[in-house]
Formats: structure tokens, C-alpha cells, sequence
């Protein structure tokens, strides 16, 4: 199996270390003259940030899917919670400079007369309470549907579809205008973190490396828990989940502890992503996202975690290129290019290069 | 490389270029003498939306195809880049900056949901950016870099509810309002009640009621519509339904056998496209405000139809009012790019102000200080074969209010 | 005096002749004019009883009604007035608005209450109905007077209740009362509390009449939410049971689903084109149904052999290859038909409202539905246990070695099993084209409601399927009163996630060898 010696010093670290390397370009050639030809714009920097975090999410659908087996159709959910989170902070931050300059209500709610903060706003007008949320709301839900789950042995298909239903729901809540969340609109219009205003150079350099701090740190986390013994056990549990309960283990545990580490780590990408691109909303939750963010998966080679990083990239570039490149077709082109990996690339992109191995 | 470039692909060949951004960051040089004016085209082509914004993009692509028929524009081709924003609001935003800072465009036609607008806002805002916005809205904004075509809620929601209550109308002294579950129903249905309540009808005469988007089943609503019709007092619908959850719905009101004599209804989103895909046979009577029909006569009308017909290739598409304002908002920018001589931001946006233009809908539509056009405001009634009949208007156009009276909190606006 | 006469010639089944001749043609040529004008010369018409009038005013209804730059109004080729032949060049539509619209019902009513034909009675007993007035009285009296048809008696009694109540006189407004409030209709309703503003001394008998048919009428309402909750149980059925065939029985995971449904109302639009023009147009929908079932199976089969056999094993990958396949098959049908929706019109049959015994009014349309996904049912069924492709499908579901051995070419079950549930789809399609978007979207809103009805009913069983459906619609039309759409949505997802977590297959669980997969 690949994914077993994840972090071995060979080809895969060397690979690792070259994507990151390569990652750390954009925001230093954003950084020279604007005459300079080697210069990319802001939209290259803004673009492979949003790419970063998708990556993020990738990984953490990878810790999952790829390691004990739970394949998880809404992790699209725990990403747009903690990129509530993040955008509730941001929303926050704006104080009096909304179009109706309130000094606490969000414009949203002012002219939805609202005449007081909802009490689930309180605290995130600070920052260490905003990220904490980020982490802990998308891990409790987690928790919450995960303990029910696996309790109650729901694998597979099964447990795929309960989790669409779980995002599903969510959407359709988050679309109501009565919940104090913005509805349809969600939050956009920022204007700073932090005290630094975001539609600054430096700031956009800030979210980016700030996610691509992020993005090695999941995933060395990442790496450690799938190569430590319990990584083993989590890999056991995904081939003959029956034989490791009956060797005494408690899978429930297990698989509930990797579930909510996975759901947080969707939640901490949700929460960078929401800065970078500058707005949330519940389409997030739509479940066809979750679905997108499994296929990058799949794409790169599950059980790999590198090649969910792989994944996330290429087919998120292949769609922001496409999408300008051939607004009619791309769709066509992006479906088709699902349906030839599923069935000549069963181990992904990852898979062209190790096959030799298997 | 470059040949490729500039035969086949020209059109989005500073796209192209994108994907090779990194290698290759100066494939398009400064725009030289006779490089094209280039229009960006922001509509959703895929997913929910595409319903609707599809047509406003060939209305753009129309427009461009005319405009170079004619010699171009300050002597300049004009190039039309079309992207796909897929009724994904983030990449509405991604969109909105790659069209600016790749592709370098020099105006944007696009957007229809509100949200869409928000979500590229800060982006045009930023770089200063010129967006021309098409569609009907709930007012509350205005952008020095958005210049805003459709109505405004005077221009459409209030004059509606109006007719309602005339003899004309029906005399409608209860009210139930219908919308999806966004802002511009949330703010139009507020504005209303305001403007309702102020013409001394109570609270308890108003019902409100939202759907999720794309809601189908409409059997309750409906179902409590009639109920709420059977108290005493004459009633009407106002409805937000936005697009897709147009067709069930009426096809509900249809067979529980509401018909318009008994409850009037009156539609803000719904147009002679959305009516293109229900047998309207039912729906006679039924009401929709607009600031444009497509039966409306006279010439600028008539050459509209005529050339969008020909445009598409179907002489039995219809027109409708958003790309009504998409086209004056064309007409008007390159009036203003040919006034300022140039298609920098800054003066064109100074030359916008004061531009006229003979629009379809029969009135000369002038561009205002606050960014929104003034508009005549027309109640259509639907007819058997899908177009509206024309049953009430103003007397000439009237001027934008997009920051409404009836909201309390824009006293306190910040300007 | 007058009103006597009318009546007088009423019973005698002559229509009087009121108006002189230059007062009918002065007040006949101002239906030509503005919206106003029109509305006074209907009402005025329509009060003469002149038989005259009649074509006029059906004609203006129906939009024949034409108008000469002079003034003139022809129908057709002839003067509407005198019917003299007339050059119709240059005449333009006479249209109407919602007022005069109002108005031709009352006018029409007051003309053809007197027509030979029930229907046209009925309705215009309805249509007099809307006019409040106690002039009606007279023609009223003497209409019931000479109705013999239950349903229409009904309607005048209401009729002329509303026209009593509107009376100066205190005895017959309570008569009226009394009479509205036995009627039990909700129109009655509606008549009753109009009145009330202006009756205060009134109020309480008019109470009374009120309460006694809100009695009646809380069982006609739990009767219509039980339909509501009905049909929308029926589309879920619709729209669940091929996947209860595709996922149920082989295990597949089809993304795609909903986009077979979608193809099967393109399928219905396309055969409804295709059939325009032709004697065989109102049978469009009828016809659509086997084409669509055909259509989406032989696509379903191409499906199957070409991509889903590889895949066999591996649900997880099928589940995101047969995503792709939707985006693909989504954006293929736009790309063809164009992202607008395409207008699929409903037979007659399938239009308007029928009563129920019990006063119960229904919807033709949906009742359609339910009678369809039934018989949709009944038919799966059927073909799973009395067929050989059922039986060979059953001994493949049980154990695909041994029934190999038994000579069953499993591949080809497979393949048609897979083609079956797909065809299902497309025929659910067809009856979604009665009540949705025709457009490429249609299939998206339907996926996630479909697997649910599936897992809660349990895998693999139909009748799961049918209770489920059934019990998800209406549980979710009883609690959308109370708590609105989406959060009665919402709830019927949450319960059915707690459900499952209890019931993990479900709640018809299969036994034996296949549940344990």
C-alpha cells in the first residue's frame, strides 16, 4: 500500500519540498515593480491562495477517506462553518463603517431590523475566539454526527449519504435570513484583520503565507498521526474494520478521534479561505462542493496525502483556467476527465508515478 | 506560440496566457494604438443561474458584434471576454479580478443576484473597475465604480403595489407577500410594508412568506394564500419568487384555480423569458412589473427585437427587461468612451453622467448622479401567447431612489 | 315593477329585451374604449338581459373582439353589432384588464344563467356570485326556481345568499346568513366576513355562520394537507424508485440519477414537439412514457456496460465517477437546448381541481401523480417477481456465483437491471415535467431527497421505498404550517439522520446473505 510510508525520506519528501518551494513564488513575484517581467498580478497570488486552502480541505477529506476509510460527502459543511466563524470575526471588525453606520450591528441586520446582536455573536469580535470557533464548532459537529454514526456501525455508502444530508441541511438552514447568518448573501465586503485592511498587498501576502503555514503544518500532523501505530490501526480499520474491533481495539474511538481532527482541519481551511477570497455564504454548504473537494481527492490519489495536495491543485487550476478559457465546454471537459481517472486511474495522478510499486 | 494567439484566439487570449501566468507574465503588452477595447462579460453560464444570464450574455456578445459592424469604437475593435462565473458566488469575485488584472478589461457587463453584485464589489472598488449591473434590485447600494441599469424599488415594486390597490387593480386591501429567501425579496417585502402600512393597511393584512430557491412543491403556500384571500377583504400577491421557482408556482396557482380576477398577482422577477417555459393559459390576467415589455411599440424597440432575433437565430426568442438595460448600458458607455475620448475609468465614468439614450422601452433614459437610470415603470398583464399587455404606466420616467424613505435606518446612512 | 317583469319572462325562458336599439349599439361600442369605459358598458350589458349582448361580451372574454381605427367592432369578419360583413384590415386587438375581466364574469353569469348547458350555468351561478348585489335577487329566485341540478342549486343558494345579505332588508339578510352559513363552502365564508364590517348589528349571527363552517371545513382542510403530504410523498416515490433499483438492489451509486430524470422530461418535451400538429397531440404525455422509459434505459444500459461494470466492488469510486457522468450529461442537455426552461404543457385532464367526496378539492395534476407513481410501483414489482429478467435478477442480488453456475449470464442482468432502474428514472421525469422546471437543473434538487428516501425505507425493499416516500411527505406537509418550508425540511432531513443512527438499514431491513454487504 502507498500510503503507509508517508513520510519516508525518498521521492515524496523531495516532491513535497519542491510544491512548496514552488508556492512560495507567487507572493515574491507579486512583490516586484509592476514593470518587471517576471511580476504576477494579485490575481495569481489571490487565485493559488484559494487553491492553498482547497488543498487544505483535500487533506483533511484525505485523513479520512484515505486512512480510515470514512468517506465523508460533507466536508464541504465543516468548511463553510469555519469560514462562518472566520466571517462573523471579519463582519465584526467592520464596526461603524458599514453603509449604515452602526457601531455594532452588521449592515445585514440593520436593515433586516434586527436591534440587537444575536446572542451566538458574542466573543467574535476577538480574534483568538474566532479561530478557537473555527476549529472547535466544525470538531463538535463532528463529534456529534460521528459518535452517532459509528456507534451505530453506519459505514460506507451509508455513512457518505448521512453526511450529504448533514451539509444539505445545512444549507438549506444557512439560506434562511431568519437564522442571522446574512442568508443567500452570507458576509462579504471586509475591510480588515487584524487592524491591516485586506485589499492590501501585504495583506494578501500575509493570508497567503499565513495558509501556507497552515498547509504544512496539516500536513505534517497529517503525516505524523497516519505513520505513528495509530496510523496503522486507522489504515486496519479501513481494509477489515470487523477483525479490529474483534482483536479488542475500539474502533468507534479511533475513527471518531480522526473524523473531528479531519473536520477541524476543513474548519481552519474554511476559515483562511474566507479572507482570500472575500466572502461566505451558504452555497458552501451545497453538497455538489463536498463532492468536488473528494474528487480532487481521488484525482490526486487518496491515501496518499501528498496527492490529495496533487489533486486539489491541478483540477482547481484546470477549472479556473477552463472556466475562462472555455465557459461552455468546461464542464463537459472537467466530468469527462472524472469519469477517465475513476476508471484508468485508480490511485490517482500519485498513482502514474508509483505504480512500479504496487 | 503567439501566431495561435493571434488568429484563433484572440478573444481570450490574455486568458490563454493566464494559464501560463507564471511563465510567460507579459503576453499582453501595454494596449497599444489599435489594440482592441476590450468588454468583459461576468455572467453565469452553468450552474442555478444560468437560466437567465445566458441571454444577457449574447445580448453583450450582440452589442459588441453591432458596434464593430460599425467601425468599432474610437476607432478600436471592441472584444468581448466571456468567462464563467458558474452561479458560484467566490468565483464571482476571482472572476471579477481575473477580468481586471489578466485580462485588463475596460468595462464589465455582469452580475444578476444581489449577492453576486456584493461578492465583486470590493473587487471593482479596489481597482477601480467599471461594472455595468442589469438587473432590478432592492436598492440600498451605490458604487462609484457600479453603474446600475435596472429599477431601483420605486422604480418597480412600489408603483406595482400601487396599481394593486387602484380600481383599475382590483382594490386589493390585503396583501400577501411571496418572495425566495434572499435580500432584495427580504428588502423590497420591507420597503413594502412600510409603504402598505403607511397607506393604512394593518399589519394583520399582510402576510410574508419565503422559499429556499428553487422551491417546487407550492401546494401549502398556495393552499394558505387562498385562505388568507378568504377574509373579507380583496387580496393580492406580490411576488419575489426569484426564476426557477416561478414555473411550479403558477402552474399551483393555475390548477387550485386562482384566477387573476379573484387574486391579481404581480411579479417582479418574473419576465418573457421565464414565462418562455410555462403554458400560460392559466396565468391570463396575472400581473408583472418591469420598466420594459417586449410588446412594447416603438422603433428602438422594434430594431431591438429585429436584431437580437437575427443575433441568435431564432425569430421566436424573446426580449426582456434585463436585456433591455443591459443594452442601454452598453449604448451608454460607448457614448461615454466616445465623449471622454478615452476608456479610463475616471472619465468615463464623469462622461456617464447626463448620457442619454433612445431606449426600447419608447422614453430617452438618462444616466444620473446616483449612478441609476431614470426609468418609466410598466404593469403588463400576461397574455395567452406569453407576452405581457401593457395595462398601466407612468407617465414618463421617474428617478432612482435607491436609498428608500421607507427604510428608517438610511438617515443614519453614511455618505 | 321592472324587476317583476324580468323575472316574468325569465320563467317564461325568454330574455328580455331592454335596451333601444341605439342605447345597445352607443353602449356596445364603448366596450371599445378605455379600461374604465369597458368595465361600465359590460356591467351595463350584462345588467339588460339583452340576449344581443351575449356574443359581444364572450367575444371581448375570449379576445375575439376587434377594433376599426373608427370605432367600429368587428368578430372575426363581421360587425359585431349588426353582423353585417366587414373588411377586418387594419383592426387590432380589443384588450381587456383584470377589472372589465371581473366585471364580463358577472355580466356573463347574469346572460347565461339562463343557457341550456350545465356547465355554462354553473358557471355562471359563480360568476354572479361575484357581483354582491341585490339586484341579482330576482334572477336568482327565478333560477332556482327552475334548477334541477344538485351541484348548480348549490351554487345559486350561495349566490343568493350573497345577493340577500347585500340587501336593505333585515329578514332576508339573515335568511342569507342562515343559508350561507348551512352552505359550508369557504366562498360562504369569505361572503360572511366581507359583510361583517358593515353589519355590525349583524355581527354575532354572522359569527355564528362562520364558526359552523370552520367546523366543517377542519375536516376538509386535514383532508387536503393529507393530499398535500400525498403527493409530494408520491413525486419522492417518483423520483427514489430507480434509485431504489440501481443503489437497492445492484449496489450502485448513481450520481447521475437525477439527471435521468431530467432526460426523461426533455424526452417529454421532445416527444410533445415531435407530436404538435398531429392527431395524436393530446396523447403526448401518455406517449411520453414509454419513450422516456426506453430513452433513459438504453442510455442507462450504454452506462452500465461501458462505465459501471469496470467499477464493480468499489461504490465509493462509482459514486464519483457517475458525478462526472452528471456534469457531463447536465451540461450536454444545455448545451443542446439551451439553458432556458422548455415549456411541457399539461393535458386537460391533468388541469384545474376536482372535488373529492367530502368537499375535498384536489389537484388534477398531483392526483395524476399519485396514481402514476403507484402504478410505477406496482409495475416494478410486478417485473421483479413474476418475470424471468425479475427472477434472474433476484438469483443474481442473492448470490452472482451459484446463479453464474445456474447458466445466468450475469453480465447481461446486470446490465438490464441497471437499464431498468434508469428507465424508472426517465418515467419519474415524465411526471415531474407536470410540475417543475423542464431546464438541465431539474435533476440536482431531486438527488439528495431521493438517497434519503431510499436509506430510510431501507435498502433493497420497494415497500421501504413506499412508506418512506409516503411517511417524508407528509410528515414534512404537517410540519410546514408551524414551522415554514425550510425549516420543516430541515427537521424531516435531522429525524431521518436520528433515525438511521437507531435502524441503520433502514426500515425495512433485508435479511440474510445480502444484508450483510
Amino acid at each position: 500500500m502507498p500510503g503507509i510510508s508517508a513520510f519516508r525520506f525518498n521521492l515524496r519528501v523531495a516532491l513535497i519540498a519542491l510544491i512548496f518551494v514552488l508556492l512560495l513564488l507567487p507572493p515574491l513575484l507579486n512583490a516586484l515593480p509592476a514593470s518587471h517581467p517576471l511580476r504576477v498580478s494579485d490575481f495569481v497570488v489571490a487565485v493559488t491562495g484559494k487553491w492553498i486552502c482547497y488543498a487544505i480541505l483535500a487533506l483533511s477529506i484525505d485523513l479520512a477517506w484515505g486512512y480510515a476509510g470514512i468517506l465523508s460527502l460533507g466536508h464541504g459543511a465543516f468548511f463553510a462553518l469555519g469560514g462562518y466563524a472566520m466571517g462573523m470575526h471579519l463582519m465584526r471588525n467592520i464596526g461603524n463603517r458599514g453603509v449604515y453606520g452602526h457601531p455594532v450591528l452588521p449592515d445585514f441586520m440593520v436593515f433586516l431590523g434586527y436591534k440587537e446582536l444575536p446572542w451566538y455573536w458574542l466573543g467574535f469580535e476577538y480574534f483568538p475566539f474566532a479561530m478557537l470557533m473555527a476549529l472547535l464548532v466544525p470538531g463538535a459537529l463532528a463529534g456529534l454526527v460521528g459518535w452517532l454514526a459509528f456507534r451505530s456501525r453506519i459505514t460506507g455508502v451509508y455513512l457518505s449519504i448521512i453526511t450529504q444530508a448533514m451539509t444539505y441541511a445545512l444549507m438549506l438552514a444557512f439560506f434562511r435570513n431568519d437564522m442571522g447568518f446574512g442568508g443567500n448573501n452570507g458576509f462579504t465586503d471586509f475591510k480588515d484583520l487584524l487592524g491591516v485592511p485586506l485589499n492590501t498587498p501585504s495583506a494578501r501576502a500575509g493570508l497567503y503565507l499565513a495558509a501556507l503555514g497552515a498547509l504544512l503544518i496539516t500536513l505534517l500532523i497529517s503525516a505524523y498521526t497516519v505513520q505513528s501505530k495509530f496510523g496503522r490501526l486507522l489504515i486496519a480499520i479501513r481494509d477489515a474494520e470487523s477483525r479490529v474491533r474483534f482483536l479488542g481495539y475500539d474502533v468507534t474511538a479511533f475513527k471518531l478521534f480522526v473524523f473531528v481532527l479531519s473536520a477541524m482541519m476543513a474548519g481552519l481551511a474554511g476559515a483562511l479561505y474566507v479572507p482570500i477570497v472575500g466572502i461566505i455564504n451558504p452555497g458552501e454548504f451545497s453538497p455538489g462542493n463536498s463532492i468536488e473537494a473528494v474528487v480532487w481527492v481521488a484525482f490526486g490519489g487518496r491515501g496518499t496525502l501528498i496527492g490529495a495536495i496533487l489533486g486539489a491543485f491541478s483540477v482547481n487550476a484546470l477549472k479556473t483556467w477552463l472556466t475562462s478559457f472555455a465557459p461552455d465546454l468546461w464542464l463537459l471537459v472537467l466530468g469527462g476527465l472524472f469519469i477517465i481517472v475513476t476508471l484508468f486511474l485508480p490511485r490517482g495522478l500519485i498513482g502514474l508515478g508509483w505504480r512500479r510499486r504496487s | 506560440m503567439t501566431d495561435i494567439l493571434n488568429h484563433r484566439l484572440t478573444r481570450r487570449a490574455a486568458l490563454l496566457g493566464m494559464g501560463a501566468a507564471l511563465a510567460t507574465p507579459a503576453i499582453h503588452g501595454a494596449s497599444a494604438q489599435g489594440a482592441p477595447i476590450k468588454v468583459g462579460v461576468l455572467h453565469s453560464l452553468s450552474g442555478t443561474m444560468a437560466i437567465s444570464e445566458t441571454a444577457l450574455r449574447d445580448t453583450v456578445l450582440m452589442m459588441v458584434e453591432g458596434i464593430n459592424s460599425r467601425g468599432g469604437l474610437l476607432g478600436r475593435r471592441v472584444e468581448a471576454v466571456v468567462v464563467d462565473p458558474a452561479s458560484n458566488w467566490p468565483l464571482f469575485a476571482e472572476k471579477a479580478r481575473e477580468l481586471l488584472q489578466v485580462a485588463k478589461v475596460d468595462v464589465t457587463f455582469g452580475c444578476w443576484t444581489s449577492v453576486s453584485r456584493k461578492s465583486v464589489l470590493p473587487v471593482f472598488e479596489e481597482l477601480n473597475g467599471l461594472l455595468f449591473y442589469p438587473v432590478q434590485y432592492e436598492g440600498e447600494e451605490q458604487s462609484r465604480n457600479v453603474f446600475y441599469t435596472g429599477a431601483a424599488p420605486n422604480q418597480q415594486a412600489i408603483p406595482a403595489v400601487e396599481y394593486l390597490m387602484s380600481k383599475d387593480g382590483g382594490e386589493a386591501r390585503r396583501i400577501a407577500l411571496l418572495g425566495t429567501d434572499y435580500v432584495y425579496p427580504r428588502t423590497t417585502n420591507r420597503i413594502l410594508r412600510a409603504f402598505l402600512n403607511s397607506k393604512g393597511i394593518a399589519d394583520a393584512d399582510i402576510m410574508e412568506e419565503y422559499t429556499p430557491f428553487g422551491h417546487s412543491d407550492w401546494q401549502g403556500i398556495v393552499a394558505r394564500v387562498k385562505r388568507f384571500a378568504g377574509e373579507g377583504k380583496r387580496t393580492a400577491i406580490v411576488s419575489t419568487i426569484n426564476g426557477d421557482a416561478n414555473v411550479p408556482f403558477y402552474r399551483e396557482l393555475g390548477n387550485q384555480g386562482i384566477k387573476a380576477e379573484d387574486i391579481p398577482s404581480v411579479a417582479f422577477s418574473v419576465g418573457e423569458e421565464e414565462l418562455a417555459g410555462i403554458d400560460t393559459k392559466p396565468l391570463v390576467g396575472h400581473l408583472a412589473a418591469w420598466n420594459y415589455f417586449m410588446s412594447v411599440n416603438s422603433p428602438a424597440n422594434t430594431e431591438f427585437k429585429a436584431q437580437w432575433q437575427a443575433f441568435i437565430k431564432n425569430p421566436r426568442r424573446v426580449t426582456n427587461d434585463p436585456m433591455e438595460a443591459t443594452l442601454v448600458g452598453f449604448k451608454m458607455w460607448a457614448q461615454a468612451v466616445a465623449k471622454a475620448g478615452t476608456t479610463a475609468v475616471d472619465p468615463v465614468r464623469e462622461a456617464m453622467y447626463g448620457q442619454k439614450v433612445d431606449a426600447p422601452c419608447g422614453y430617452t433614459l438618462e444616466m444620473h448622479r446616483n449612478h441609476h437610470l431614470s426609468k418609466p415603470v410598466m404593469i403588463g398583464e400576461v397574455m395567452e401567447n406569453g407576452q405581457f399587455n401593457i395595462v398601466w404606466k407612468t407617465q414618463g420616467p421617474i428617478i432612482a431612489e435607491n436609498w428608500s424613505p421607507f427604510i428608517p435606518e438610511n438617515a443614519n446612512r453614511r455618505r | 315593477m321592472k324587476n317583476l317583469i324580468l323575472t316574468l319572462l325569465l320563467v317564461l325562458g325568454l330574455a328580455p329585451m331592454c335596451l333601444a336599439q341605439d342605447d345597445f349599439s352607443g353602449t356596445a361600442l364603448r366596450l371599445g374604449g378605455g379600461f374604465g369605459e369597458q368595465a361600465e358598458a359590460v356591467e351595463k350589458l350584462g345588467l339588460s338581459g339583452d340576449p344581443r349582448a351575449l356574443p359581444l361580451l364572450q367575444a371581448l372574454a375570449d379576445g375575439k373582439l376587434t377594433r376599426m381605427a373608427d370605432g367600429a367592432l368587428l368578430i372575426g369578419e363581421a360587425d359585431a353589432l349588426t353582423g353585417a360583413p366587414a373588411n377586418a384590415a387594419g383592426a387590432s386587438a380589443v384588450r381587456i384588464n383584470n377589472r372589465v375581466r371581473a366585471a364580463l364574469r358577472i355580466a356573463l353569469g347574469r346572460l347565461q344563467i339562463v343557457s341550456p348547458d350545465p356547465a355554462e350555468r354553473l358557471r355562471a351561478a359563480d360568476g354572479i356570485l361575484r357581483s354582491r348585489s341585490a339586484q341579482d335577487l330576482p334572477l336568482l329566485d327565478a333560477a332556482l326556481a327552475r334548477e334541477t341540478v344538485p351541484r348548480i342549486r348549490e351554487r345559486l343558494v350561495l349566490a343568493q345568499g350573497a345577493a340577500r345579505l347585500a340587501s336593505d332588508d333585515e329578514a332576508l339578510k339573515r335568511a342569507g346568513i342562515e343559508s350561507l352559513g348551512a352552505s359550508g363552502f369557504e366562498a360562504a365564508r369569505t361572503v360572511l366576513l366581507e359583510a361583517r364590517a358593515g353589519n355590525a348589528a349583524l355581527a354575532e349571527a354572522i359569527d355564528a355562520a362562520v364558526a359552523r363552517i370552520d367546523r366543517q371545513l377542519a375536516f376538509r382542510r386535514a383532508g387536503e394537507l393529507l393530499f398535500q403530504g400525498l403527493s409530494l410523498g408520491s413525486v419522492l416515490l417518483l423520483a427514489a424508485l430507480g434509485l431504489a433499483v440501481t443503489f437497492g438492489v445492484m449496489g450502485v451509486i448513481n450520481m447521475a440519477h437525477g439527471e435521468f430524470v431530467m432526460l426523461g422530461a426533455y424526452t417529454t418535451f421532445l416527444v410533445q414537439e415531435a407530436l404538435r400538429g398531429t392527431p395524436l397531440a393530446p396523447w403526448a404525455l401518455p406517449l411520453a412514457v414509454p419513450t422516456a422509459f426506453l430513452v433513459t434505459a438504453l442510455l442507462g444500459a450504454a452506462m452500465e456496460r461501458g462505465l459501471i461494470r469496470h467499477l464493480y466492488g468499489r461504490p465509493l469510486e462509482t459514486l464519483l465517477m457517475t458525478f462526472g457522468v452528471g456534469m457531463v450529461l447536465q451540461q450536454a442537455v444545455r448545451l443542446i437546448f439551451g439553458a432556458q426552461n422548455r415549456e411541457v404543457s399539461s393535458p386537460a385532464w391533468m388541469q384545474g381541481t376536482l372535488m373529492l367526496p367530502g368537499e375535498i378539492s384536489v389537484t388534477q395534476n398531483r392526483l395524476w401523480i399519485i396514481v402514476f407513481g403507484i402504478a410505477v410501483l406496482l409495475l416494478v414489482m410486478a417485473a421483479i417477481r413474476f418475470t424471468r429478467f425479475g427472477l434472474d435478477m433476484r438469483a443474481v442480488v442473492q448470490n452472482r456465483r451459484i446463479a453464474a453456475t445456474m447458466g445466468i449470464r450475469t453480465g447481461r442482468v446486470d446490465a438490464l437491471t441497471f437499464a431498468f432502474g434508469s428507465g424508472i428514472a426517465g418515467m419519474a421525469g415524465v411526471a415531474l415535467s407536470q410540475i417543475d422546471n423542464v431546464s438541465p437543473n431539474l435533476g440536482t434538487g431531486y438527488i439528495v431527497d431521493s438517497f434519503m428516501v431510499v436509506v430510510f425505507g431501507g435498502v433493497g425493499s420497494l415497500a421501504g421505498t413506499l412508506i418512506g416516500a409516503l411517511t417524508l411527505g407528509v410528515v414534512n406537509k404537517l410540519l410546514e404550517p408551524y414551522a415554514g418550508v425550510v425549516l420543516a425540511k430541515v427537521a424531516v432531513l435531522v429525524g431521518i439522520m436520528l433515525f438511521i443512527q437507531r435502524r441503520p438499514k433502514g426500515l425495512f431491513a433485508l435479511k440474510g446473505r445480502a444484508a450483510d454487504q
